[in-house]
């Protein structure tokens, strides 16, 4: 289904830091009109080519065709002058706490250079509104910008985009931060834009996402275009173009369980919330699924001692379990990753305590280092191990995390709640910005565990698909055994 | 406060930022970053000592590192501060009032020294904690606290004199006159030196100096303290005892400012109302260039310990030379501006 007159071509583009090259000879043609799916694990270099395309890096060798016209955007405000619009993956950019949602939408016109000095709210506002309905969105104006939710916050980048006469829109990873009805609500508005006739590349590895969405999928690997593929779109195609090998069914068939591990005997997270009851035993994995703000982080939060419990019981191996702390919690064995693991789990990497093996030891430093003082390899040792069994992809144990990609630090996570033996483990969106190949390892490495019992809280029903045995589904705070006809393979 | 550069880095090929340069230049730049600030020192060193060849005799040197000790020590125990994410603002008047109730313990009280001492760190560690308490359970701002504090202490020393300083035979507010003396083992701990050359404070600040620098770089309270600082999110979700860690901090840093208090008292052997003014400041400003030693980028006890000798080296030389001591912090101040843009601006953006 090739357009006659593609918007944007681009002929054996390179572009490489230092030695390695990310992008390896790239040709591509955009149509004036659609949705294009740009796929690939991470490192593929799908960034790299949002990075040319808006301007933000020049290319090595090639060439770039907008409109039939050569295209050699010297920065991202000339890139978006020329009609190429992008919305970056993280929405907070587009404003901040103390801007009302008007304000953030007219950002760029402040900031331009014959800008009125004073402007009043209301034009401000009527201006506002018009930049909203050229979009046709409904966003609540006067909110301020902290205040509404990530999805708000991504048609507030997308509208801004838009305001600038765009014919190109490039959204990366748009709904790694979206509940699935959040993402829904920005399918509508693509759709939408995509039937006035805008053309749109929409780069993700949600597999969800790119089959409702995409006229056209285009799977880098490597720097170089792997599968181009029409509607419909075969997605385990795509998913073995992506990381090159066929990918397996993760969850295999239920596996015999053992003892019940833990269990919660009608627990009710605040006053007024229903109450839930749940088994879990040893070497099960039991996903939690279903919307954003379903209750399902206050669930896992409960059960490793972040949050208080209004009503019910926890027992753990038949006892009563009630942690107060997260550092109860750990020392009886019922462990917990919270989501984003930037802001629950790391601390940033310049800082002391920043490595691979310092992050993995934290929770453990009284254990393996009694004494108090940093002595010995236990830490490294231990790092190493983890390196080994979870193929981290790391310079070594003492690797800053910054230098490690989304998926690699995220099984550094995991290594660390499975360094020492453990009886419940509990994940929260353990698969943010993780890419396919990364998730399958890590999908492994929980399901070889033996003794633990596993329940990970995501809103990617798929996800919980490939991930578990058992899976519930998680709205309004209520849990409900989801039932499922088949295994979605990949 | 602090640079914290967040690693939110998903792709590898987003890495490098700009056009990328030469290989050789980022080594060199690197380098220098790396090392600028002992660089620079060894330079003020070697310039001094050409200037005047009695800059490098021992007993200069010991005078300055003598002149730099009570700074280093206060500055030691903000660096732990800082390093669990907080700063305390309280130190130097914790210092003032140290030096206060130490001379009004053994002036009119007649105490000794053995009775002085352990009252005065028990006060400062009190401080500490009474910081602590304000800081980790009301949670008030870090800053607002320890200003506070600092205003509280700094008024709260004058009250038992009115205003006046101590010395032995003073008048005290009720009409007697004050006899105590300041016990001799006492002024021994500002004054005397050991095997006549290294001086007692000397020996306190390097004794802190090496168990402050062990403790926070190889243990794992050090460990937690800094993940603390990082991320105390992060660090109380991996069971760190976060409270009663930011709790100690405060509380060495309490006690190590009023040791300082001691250390003036004695050297000076009267309770001057005026002997806190500039160490605030001062610690602070040491304990901020050792961000910079070693390119560091974050609080440690080995660069603030440099970073207080380094100022120190700056005004010896500068009074060797004959610089008019109204210019000293002029110069400071320049040094100081000149010495983080070149740590800190060099090569940025080339991480």
């Amino acid at each position: 289904m090739k357009a006659p007159d593609p918007i944007l071509t681009l002929h054996g583009l390179r572009k490489a830091f230092g030695a390695t090259p990310a992008l390896a000879g790239v040709d591509l043609s955009v149509e004036a009109s659609g949705i294009l799916a740009l796929m690939g694990a991470n490192g593929a270099g799908k960034s790299t080519l949002v990075n040319l395309l808006s301007g933000t890096y020049a290319p090595d060798a090639g060439r770039m065709m907008l409109r039939g016209r050569p295209f050699a955007p010297r920065s991202p405000a000339d890139a978006a002058r020329a009609g190429i619009a992008t919305v970056h993956q993280s929405t907070q950019l587009a404003g901040a706490p103390g801007l009302t949602v008007a304000d953030a939408l007219l950002l760029d016109r402040f900031v331009a250079a014959g800008a009125p000095l004073f402007v009043s709210h209301r034009s401000v506002r009527r201006e506002a509104a018009a930049v909203a309905a050229r979009a046709g969105f409904d966003l609540p104006l006067d909110a301020d910008f902290a205040a509404i939710g990530p999805a708000d916050q991504q048609m507030v980048s997308i509208a801004r985009a838009l305001s600038r006469q765009a014919s190109l829109l490039i959204l990366d990873e748009p709904t790694a931060s979206l509940s699935a009805r959040e993402a829904a609500r920005l399918f509508g508005v693509l759709e939408d834009l995509r039937a006035r006739g805008l053309a749109i590349v929409y780069i993700s590895h949600r597999s969800g996402d790119i089959e409702r969405l995409a006229d056209r999928a285009v799977v880098l690997r490597g720097g170089r275009i792997a599968a181009d593929l029409s509607r419909p779109i075969d997605m385990s195609a795509a998913l073995n173009a992506m990381i090159g090998r066929p990918i397996e069914s993760l969850a295999a068939e239920r596996r015999a369980c053992g003892r019940v591990v833990l269990e919660a005997q009608g627990v009710v997270l605040f006053a007024g919330a229903p109450a839930l009851d749940l088994t879990l035993r040893a070497g099960e994995v039991v996903a939690l699924t279903g919307p954003l703000g379903a209750g399902k982080s206050r669930l896992l939060a409960a059960i490793g001692g972040a949050a208080p419990i209004a009503g019910g019981a926890l027992r753990l191996d038949g006892r009563p379990f009630r942690p107060r702390s997260p550092g109860a919690a750990i020392a009886a064995g019922v462990v917990r990753a919270g989501p984003d693991r930037h802001r629950s789990s790391f601390v940033p990497s310049a800082w002391p305590g920043g490595s691979v093996a310092e992050t993995i030891s934290l929770p453990h430093l009284s254990r393996w280092f009694p004494r108090g003082f940093l002595i010995g390899d236990r830490e490294r040792h231990a790092a190493e191990a983890a390196i080994a069994r979870l193929h981290i992809r790391a310079a070594g144990p003492h690797a800053r995390l910054g230098t490690l990609s989304g998926g690699n630090q995220q099984k550094v996570v995991l290594a660390r709640w499975q360094a020492e033996p453990t009886r419940v483990l509990l994940l929260d969106e353990p698969f943010q910005g993780v890419d396919v190949g990364a998730r399958a390892d890590l999908i492994a490495a929980l399901r070889a565990e033996r003794a633990t019992a596993t329940l990970v809280a995501t809103s990617d029903p798929e996800e919980a698909l490939q991930l578990a045995d058992r899976i519930f589904f998680m709205e309004r705070h209520e849990l409900t055994a989801w039932t499922y006809r088949e295994r979605i393979v990949a | 406060m602090s640079e914290k550069p967040a690693g939110e880095l998903d792709t590898p090929s987003a890495l490098p930022a700009g056009p990328v340069p030469a290989r050789a230049w980022p080594a060199v730049t690197h380098g220098i970053r790396r090392s600028g600030l002992l660089l620079l020192l060894a330079a003020m060193v070697a310039g001094f000592t050409r200037a005047d060849p009695a800059f490098l005799h021992v007993a200069n040197l010991m005078s300055v590192l003598q002149s730099v000790s009570v700074v280093a020590i206060l500055a030691a125990g903000v660096t732990l501060t800082l390093a669990v994410g907080g700063f305390d603002l309280s130190i130097g008047a914790v210092a003032a009032s140290s030096v206060m109730a130490a001379s009004y313990a053994m002036v009119v009280w007649g105490l000794d020294a053995l009775a002085t001492v352990p009252m005065v760190l028990a006060f400062g560690a009190g401080v500490g904690l009474l910081n602590a308490g304000l800081i980790v359970w009301l949670r008030i701002p870090d800053l607002l606290a320890t200003l506070a504090m600092n205003f509280l202490l700094t008024g709260l020393q004058l009250i038992p004199t009115a205003g006046r300083s101590i010395t032995t035979g003073m008048i005290l507010p009720s009409g007697e006159s004050a006899d105590g003396v300041f016990d001799p083992y006492f002024l021994a701990m500002g004054r005397a030196r050991l095997a006549g050359v290294l001086p007692v404070p000397v020996l306190l600040m390097l004794g802190i100096a090496v168990a402050l620098h062990v403790l926070t770089q190889h243990t794992r309270f050090g460990r937690l303290f800094y993940a603390i600082g990082g991320n105390e999110l992060a660090a109380r979700l991996a069971g760190a005892p976060t409270r009663g860690l930011r709790l100690c901090a405060y509380v060495i840093s309490g006690t190590l400012a009023s040791l300082g208090g001691l250390v003036v008292a004695a050297r000076v052997g009267r309770g001057d109302i005026s002997s806190g003014a500039s160490l605030l400041l001062d610690a602070v400003a040491a304990g901020l260039i050792g961000f910079a030693v070693l390119d560091r980028r974050y609080p440690n006890v080995f660069g603030t310990v440099v970073g207080a000798i380094f100022v120190g080296v700056l005004l010896n030389g500068l009074t060797m030379l004959n610089a008019p001591y109204y210019t000293q912090d002029f110069v400071k101040g320049a040094v100081l501006v000149g010495a983080l843009s070149l740590t800190f601006g060099l090569g940025r953006g080339s991480r």
